[in-house]
């Protein structure tokens, strides 16, 4: 067997050893990589800055893939040296090792621009894990940082900044953002965006020193201004790594410089990604690599044929809210290129697409990308668009992806991420039997980068296996046959504010045991008090707020705020239970006490003499806010966790939810009340809050995302009530958070909640104080049950000896 | 045989259920809006209490694990094909009273009549 060896564990180099791996097992192939991480998904880093990804989720290839293609990984080794006539290569830990044939893929390395102090304390790159890991560890609320540099990777490291509280403002030395990307009309509708979102915007401002002593303190311009930092990010370009080709003799310019077939000058080594210059051009995004990585696949196993042609660069920033995309050649200042352009400042949406020979060249979409792929078909195919002049900016009514998907060639890459093409995506299909977008993205990858082509992805599912429709579209039972989406939609429109109404009109007029509750939350949540409630539409528990037992007896657990308790409250619950034999008393996993076995007609003395309101564990509601000690009595305590817990509890409980929602606060990270394994969670920490959502440790085991850091206990509240009302609103019935999260993707939930615009946060707000006045402790039922024999036997009229 | 007056209808609300002791019998008493029916209140699964189920049409769901009893022929309908049965009582309504009837040695559905008032 040959022996390969690959430097760089990157992207590139690692997608380009999937491909050779298809063709043949002819090589026996090593893995040179510097960083000490498997195989990762670089471009996503900024979604995990941005708090949208764990560290864990964007490994690409974990250990168990090299193992099981016999490939030798040596991480934390960096090669030093060439040999191309020994054929050897030198790595820092001394060892030298023979290569038949040799892969270069070294990727590239930040620029750092002229300026003094950049090796300052708090001053870094964004490139990799180990860049990102230091940041998430310094970004939070009250911290000034500075980004230089605003094109993508700048943009993105600022707003990643930014969801982690820091205070952020984006240094840019061109007159435009993203000035490789955009014209200038796109720069201005982008930099306003940016700075609605609450990112500071510097334009024509070049750095000339970064100040501080030891530690940066901020930043000196050539115009001699300054401005405060703690924190500094250098996003300002990349330079090819190309200094190992340098020893080995390539012909190197700004790149390694290879030929149509990905051959370098030497015939035993080839290059592949950010490393490399093809026809004098350099590429710094993921698509074309994968491009360059089949060829040269073909290449190195002796199937010397299809040739790279270079790429069309295509690059969509990946800031939620913020839809930009651009691709192609957008300069309409060169003869021959003319400009078509759409403009609406208060949509803030831009289009311009330049023209040449008939043909599209190039595209600026800010605002509004829904047609980016459309266009990026166009610009790969040349289409003559004579014939469609008119109709270019808004090409065809809003896409169908059916057969938008159809028109497609099978050669065309759906995934520009992971270079899936569409032919490889429906064989895949076929040839196992996909059935969901999950499987596709197992099988093929397709949809795990950056995520743009899902619904393309979830397109092609839909027109190959039919199934996929009705795995999308959940009814909600056999008595009402319509999604749960659906029905809340019809429940508003129509102005049912019955559960019975709902069945007669939509459904077979009886309901069931699925449909009953679901409907009962729906009309209440949507009508909040103007509806006509039906108890027999309720589960049990809800018609007596206690929790049955496998007996028929019933559980009483009263509200004990954040966990806690008083003597009073304790001898009191102590009385009732000798009272009424109560046969079990218990501590519950939720920081509260249960009284177990307990008898339907007893409830309502003994909700009466405990004087405690009802803690909800019987229902889908809120039930509890577990609470740590935090800086009331414990010595790391960095928030008063009791009180904000207490808080948190006062202002959501007796609310109903799609499904229970638990809450927990914490004073540190130490995370003793186990917060972030709740639905709703807020940890504390030095001068901030973390709120997190979707936890769960139930019957899965889920770890909260991170909703938003901010400074006061008063904003966290607010975060929590927005995520809560939210969740209220969209959940289908029995969702719980941890689902829900899942199902519509954090970037929507933040989008929709914190960071919505001011008017649509308020009445979020509004919708939930008014439930809430609404709202009242089930437990008083006591005094005026609905009906007379709510929680009393029923006793016959006359006696009779049977 | 005798019938037994039991409660005033309005103690048992459209479409909820309630329970009674009658002697050694507890019996299930439905108002399904336009007819009251009754059955043992005891699920065949485990005992449960079949008048805290929800309703659905002319049958009852176990609030324990959701085992469907039809209220008319007492059948178990799910489970399926698992042929159990409950016990059904005879019901009727007199002036406002539900009444039910309690035969002294009932050996299953063969021998009960379905009794219905309006
Ligand atoms: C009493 C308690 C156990 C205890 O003795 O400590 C309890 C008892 C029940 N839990 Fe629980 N859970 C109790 C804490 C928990 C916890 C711990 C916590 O809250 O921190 C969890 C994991 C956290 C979570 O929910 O994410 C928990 C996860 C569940 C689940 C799984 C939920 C899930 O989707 O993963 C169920 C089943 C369900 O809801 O579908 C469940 C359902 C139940 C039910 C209601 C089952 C039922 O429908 O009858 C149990 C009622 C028993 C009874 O007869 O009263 N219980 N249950 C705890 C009451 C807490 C309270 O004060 O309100
Ligand atoms: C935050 C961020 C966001 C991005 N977002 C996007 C995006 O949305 N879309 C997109 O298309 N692109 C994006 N990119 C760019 C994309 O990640 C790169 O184009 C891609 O990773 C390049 O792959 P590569 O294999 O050439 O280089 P890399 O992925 O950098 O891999 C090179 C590897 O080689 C290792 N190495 C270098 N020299 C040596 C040596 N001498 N010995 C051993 N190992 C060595 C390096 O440590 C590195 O791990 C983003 C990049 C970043 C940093
Ligand atoms: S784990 Fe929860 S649901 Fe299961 S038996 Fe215990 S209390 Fe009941
Ligand atoms: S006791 Fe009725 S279903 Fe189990």
């Amino acid at each position: 067997m040959e022996k390969l060896i690959v430097i760089g564990n990157g992207m590139a180099g690692v997608a380009c050893v999937e491909q050779i791996l298809k063709h043949s097992p002819r090589f026996d192939i090593t893995i040179f990589g510097e960083e000490t991480h498997v195989n990762y998904n670089r471009i996503l880093l900024s979604s995990v800055l941005a708090g949208e990804k764990e560290m864990d989720d964007i490994t690409i290839n974990g250990l168990d893939w090299y193992q099981s293609n016999n490939i030798s990984l040596r991480l934390g080794v960096r090669i030093t040296g060439i040999d191309p006539v020994a054929k050897t290569v030198t790595g820092d830990d001394g060892s030298t090792i023979h290569y038949d044939k040799l892969l270069i893929a070294a990727g590239s390395t930040p620029l750092i621009p002229p300026m003094e102090g950049t090796t300052k304390q708090g001053v870094y790159c964004f490139r990799n894990l180990d860049d990102t890991r230091a940041l998430l560890e310094r970004a939070r609320p009250g911290v000034k940082a500075v980004v230089i540099g605003g094109g993508l990777l700048g943009l993105e490291a600022a707003r990643g900044l930014q969801v982690q509280g820091a205070d952020v403002t984006v240094v840019h030395l061109m007159d435009r953002l993203m000035e490789r990307q955009l014209d200038y009309t796109g720069g201005l509708f982008l930099k306003r965006k940016i700075e609605e979102l609450g990112v500071k915007v510097l334009l024509e401002k070049s750095t000339s020193e970064i100040l501080g002593n030891g530690h940066v303190e901020g930043l000196r311009f050539e115009d001699g201004e300054t401005i405060e930092a703690g924190l500094v990010v250098i996003a300002a370009g990349i330079r090819p790594n190309v200094e190992l080709g340098r020893k080995a003799s390539l012909t190197v310019n700004r790149g390694i410089v290879v030929n149509n077939y990905m051959e370098t000058s030497d015939p035993d080594i080839f290059a592949v990604g950010e490393c490399v210059e093809h026809n004098c051009v350099c590429y710094g995004l993921v698509a074309p690599l994968y491009e360059q990585g089949k060829v040269l696949a073909a290449t190195i196993t002796g199937n010397r044929g299809p040739v790279y042609k270079g790429s069309i660069s295509a690059a969509k920033l990946k800031i939620m809210g913020v839809d930009v995309f651009s691709a192609g050649f957008t300069d309409d200042t060169v003869a021959g290129v003319e400009a078509v352009r759409y403009e609406d400042p208060s949509l803030g949406v831009y289009k311009k697409l330049t023209l040449k020979d008939g043909c599209l060249a190039g595209v600026i979409l800010v605002g509004d990308v829904a047609d980016s792929h459309r266009y990026t078909e166009w610009l790969k195919d040349g289409t003559d668009l004579s014939a469609q002049r008119r109709n270019l900016l808004f090409p065809g009514s809003a896409p169908d992806t059916g057969c938008d998907v159809a028109s497609i060639p099978d050669s065309e890459t759906v995934c520009g991420c992971m270079g899936v093409t569409k032919g490889d995506i429906i064989s895949a299909i076929h040839e196992k039997g996909l059935q969901t977008l999950a499987q596709v993205k197992e099988a093929t990858r397709a949809s795990s980068g950056c995520g743009s082509c899902t619904e393309l992805c979830k397109g092609l599912l839909k027109a190959v296996v039919p199934e996929f429709e009705e795995d999308q579209k959940k009814v909600l039972c056999a008595c009402v046959p319509f999604t749960q989406e659906n029905l809340r939609e019809m429940v508003r429109t129509q102005h049912l504010k019955s559960v019975q109404e709902v069945l007669d009109i939509y459904g077979n007029g009886h309901g069931c045991e699925i449909c009953k509750p679901a409907l009962s939350y729906m009309v209440d949540m949507t009508w909040c008090g103007d509806h006509e409630e039906d108890r027999s539409a309720r589960f049990i528990n809800d018609r007596v707020h206690a929790n049955i037992q496998r007996d028929g007896t019933f559980s009483v657990v009263p509200r004990m705020r954040g966990g806690v308790t008083s003597p009073a409250e304790l001898r009191r619950i102590a009385d009732v239970s000798e009272k009424y034999n109560v046969p079990m008393v218990k501590v519950t996993g939720s920081q509260r006490l249960d009284l177990l076995g307990v008898r339907k007609e007893d409830l309502p003395a003994i909700w009466a003499e405990l004087g405690m309101p009802s803690g909800q564990a019987y229902t889908k509601g809120v039930r509890m806010v577990k609470t740590c000690v935090g800086t009331t009595f414990c010595r790391f305590g960095t928030q008063d966790s009791i009180s904000a817990g207490i808080e948190l509890e006062r202002r959501l409980e007796n609310l109903f939810t799609p499904h229970k929602t638990k809450m927990g606060v914490v004073g540190c990270p130490r995370n003793c009340a186990e917060a972030t394994v709740k639905d709703i969670g807020m940890v504390g920490q030095e001068g901030s809050w973390q709120v997190v959502v979707g936890g769960a440790a139930g019957k899965s085991v889920r770890k909260a995302d991170l909703l938003i850091t901010v400074e006061s206990t008063e904003e966290a509240l607010t975060a929590a009530q927005l995520f809560f009302q939210y969740y209220r609103e969209h959940a289908n019935y029995l969702e719980r958070t941890y689902d829900f999260v899942e199902r519509l993707g954090m970037e929507k939930v933040r989008k929709e909640t914190v960071y919505a615009p001011p008017a649509v946060r308020e009445a979020l707000l509004d919708r939930l104080a008014k439930a809430k006045a609404l709202s009242r402790d089930a437990w008083l039922e006591r005094e005026a049950p609905v009906n007379p024999t709510q929680f009393v036997q029923i006793q016959p009229m006359e006696t009779i000896a049977l | 045989m005798k019938w037994i007056k039991i409660t005033e209808t309005s103690n048992i609300p459209k479409r909820e259920g309630r329970s009674v002791k009658v002697g050694s019998h507890e019996i299930a008493i439905f108002n399904l809006g336009d007819r009251f029916l009754a059955i043992q209140n005891s699920c065949p699964h485990g005992g449960g209490p079949l008048a805290d189920g929800i309703v659905s049409g002319n049958s009852v769901v176990c609030p324990l694990h959701g085992w469907k009893t039809c209220l008319e022929s007492g059948e178990v309908q799910r489970p399926k094909d698992l042929q159990s049965c409950v016990r059904r009582y005879p019901v009727k309504v007199e002036e406002g009273v539900v009444l039910v009837q309690i035969e002294a040695t009932a050996k299953g559905r063969e021998t009960q009549e379905r009794m219905c008032t309006a």
